[in-house]
């Protein structure tokens, strides 16, 4: 068998955010514009400011200063969120020269930390986050109970505050349809999965983040470490299910992976959905070692940059469907040359 | 089924959710499931999972249950942000970090429910957890010095006078 057992590939992210709010002052949404900015000058000076050797390398971004196009092509990056848009007038990010860290301010609490590595490095994630963390401590008072601990605008946040995730590439269970029974188990666990487009079976670009849903009464390593037992578990089947399909139809898996290739390689016209399929069955390919000539991060680039804005950016105007359709297999056409 | 956003082609795009173990699904039909993917459901939103619709859904599964409706006298807001706890019940959010103290009976209870604990185990502030520990300290020589006073033993008592003193100047730092 020619597998290749890398859990970074079926890994495509770790990330972990933490939620922190200042105490004395009420919550985001209860904040006039100029008390927000004092908010983002505050927790901006915190890091900007601070002696630390890494100071230099962050940068603030007021939300209002961008184009709309620019802040949602920051929400396809996974750097900012949707609800941070809703109230751009109030939000600003404080980013690193890399992008893997981002300091949301302002969203439903005044700070939202995450940080995002590649691959399966969740617990890497979280002692970056946490050093971060204690960095703005230096400056800031957080809001903290010692029984709910921090004090979070919504109480599903309380406790640690923490958000951890992965990204995983799941074709092969989503294919067999057991990607249900993973639903209904990781709930159990006190974590979440969540597809993208549609139900279970039918989630678009086989991509599924995990996370735990629990952040109050566990420490933060126990919460990543009952993340990562869980994720291993789901990658195990993922392979053993992979290997199972491939035996029955070898034939069919390689012939369905290399017109997908074929497809992204020549088409003009790609609509999101065809493309994330597609994208999805040859990362399968390169995953299996089936196709050996692409590097996976160039599917990895491609995830962003084919999405609406992104894409828009890329191409410098805005378009209406049809044309980004058009851009985007150009894009990819090039992309994978 | 009828599209539930433009109510006039059939649904045949269905998307279920599970969010702690709630279910919420969604009927669109395939042109308004494509213009929501453009720009919503097609990223994997790492931050939707804490929308509030879901965590409301749950909360009003909570409040039919308990009939927290009966139980709480209206007038009783937040001192510092003034939110009452009907604006919690409706947005899902407390409005600062004494909410938590003022509908400490309220929250409690759903704070079990949502992550079956009440008491944080994790990370404690640096700076926050030297305060604490600072009143611990003094409550704890406070003691003392009421034993000591009550058995007579002047000079330590002195002591534990000018100890408490020293870290109640910290405190007012």
């Amino acid at each position: 068998m020619f597998f290749k057992n890398n859990n970074n590939d079926i890994v495509l992210t770790s990330r972990v955010r933490l939620a922190r709010n200042i105490d004395g002052i009420p919550f985001p949404q209860k904040l006039s514009e100029k008390e927000a900015n004092k908010v983002i000058d505050q927790v901006a000076d915190s890091i900007l400011n601070s002696n630390s050797a890494i100071a230099h390398e962050f940068r603030l971004i007021r939300l209002k200063e961008l184009r709309p196009l620019e802040r949602i092509s920051m929400v396809e990056k996974h750097l900012i969120s949707r609800d941070l848009i809703n109230e751009y007038q109030k939000g600003a990010v404080i980013l690193n020269r890399d992008e893997n860290v981002s300091i949301m301010i302002n969203e439903e609490d005044h700070i939202r930390l995450q940080v995002i590595y590649p691959g399966f490095k969740i617990k890497d994630a979280y002692d970056f986050a946490s050093k971060l963390d204690d960095l703005i401590e230096e400056k800031i008072q957080y809001a903290y109970d010692s029984k709910f601990g921090y004090l979070t605008s919504c109480p599903t946040n309380v406790g640690t505050g923490i958000r951890a995730s992965v990204m995983l590439h799941l074709p092969a269970l989503t294919m067999t349809g057991n990607i249900n029974n993973i639903f209904n188990t990781v709930v159990q666990v006190g974590m979440t999965i969540r597809g993208i487009y549609g139900e279970g079976s039918n989630a678009m670009g086989n991509i599924y983040q995990i996370s735990n849903q629990v952040t109050l009464g566990l420490t933060e390593e126990e919460i990543i470490n009952n993340l990562i037992a869980v994720t291993k578990k789901i990658i195990d089947q993922e392979l053993k299910t992979r290997e199972m399909l491939f035996e029955k139809k070898s034939v069919e898996i390689e012939d369905d992976i290399y017109r997908s290739l074929g497809i992204l390689k020549y088409s003009r016209i790609l609509s999101t959905q065809e493309c994330l399929e597609l994208l999805s069955k040859v990362r399968l390919g390169i995953e299996m070692g089936i196709i050996k000539d692409i590097d996976v991060k160039k599917l990895n680039d491609l995830l962003t940059n084919v999405q609406p804005a992104t894409l828009q950016l890329i191409e410098g105007r805005e378009l209406d469907v049809k044309e980004r359709d058009i851009i985007r297999a150009k894009i990819v056409r090039e992309t994978l040359r | 089924m009828l599209c539930q956003n433009c109510n006039q082609r059939e649904a045949n795009v269905h998307i279920t959710k599970i969010i702690n173990g709630v279910k919420q699904e969604l009927h669109l039909c395939e042109e308004c499931a494509r213009q929501q993917n453009e720009f919503n459901i097609n990223i994997i939103n790492p931050f939707s999972f804490d929308s509030p619709m879901s965590f409301q859904n749950i909360l009003e599964g909570f409040f039919e249950m308990m009939n927290y409706a009966n139980k709480i006298p209206e007038p009783v807001t937040c001192p510092v942000c003034h939110q009452s706890f009907d604006d919690f019940k409706r947005t899902g959010k407390m409005g600062c970090a004494s909410c938590y103290r003022t509908f400490n009976n309220e929250i409690t209870p759903i704070i079990k429910r949502v992550h079956g604990n009440i008491q944080h185990t994790g990370k404690v502030p640096k700076r926050t957890g030297g305060i604490l520990k600072i009143k611990r300290d003094i409550e704890r020589l406070k003691e003392e010095l009421r034993i000591a006073v009550m058995n007579e033993e002047y000079e330590k008592a002195a002591k534990l006078r000018d100890q408490i003193k020293e870290l109640e100047s910290k405190l007012d730092k």
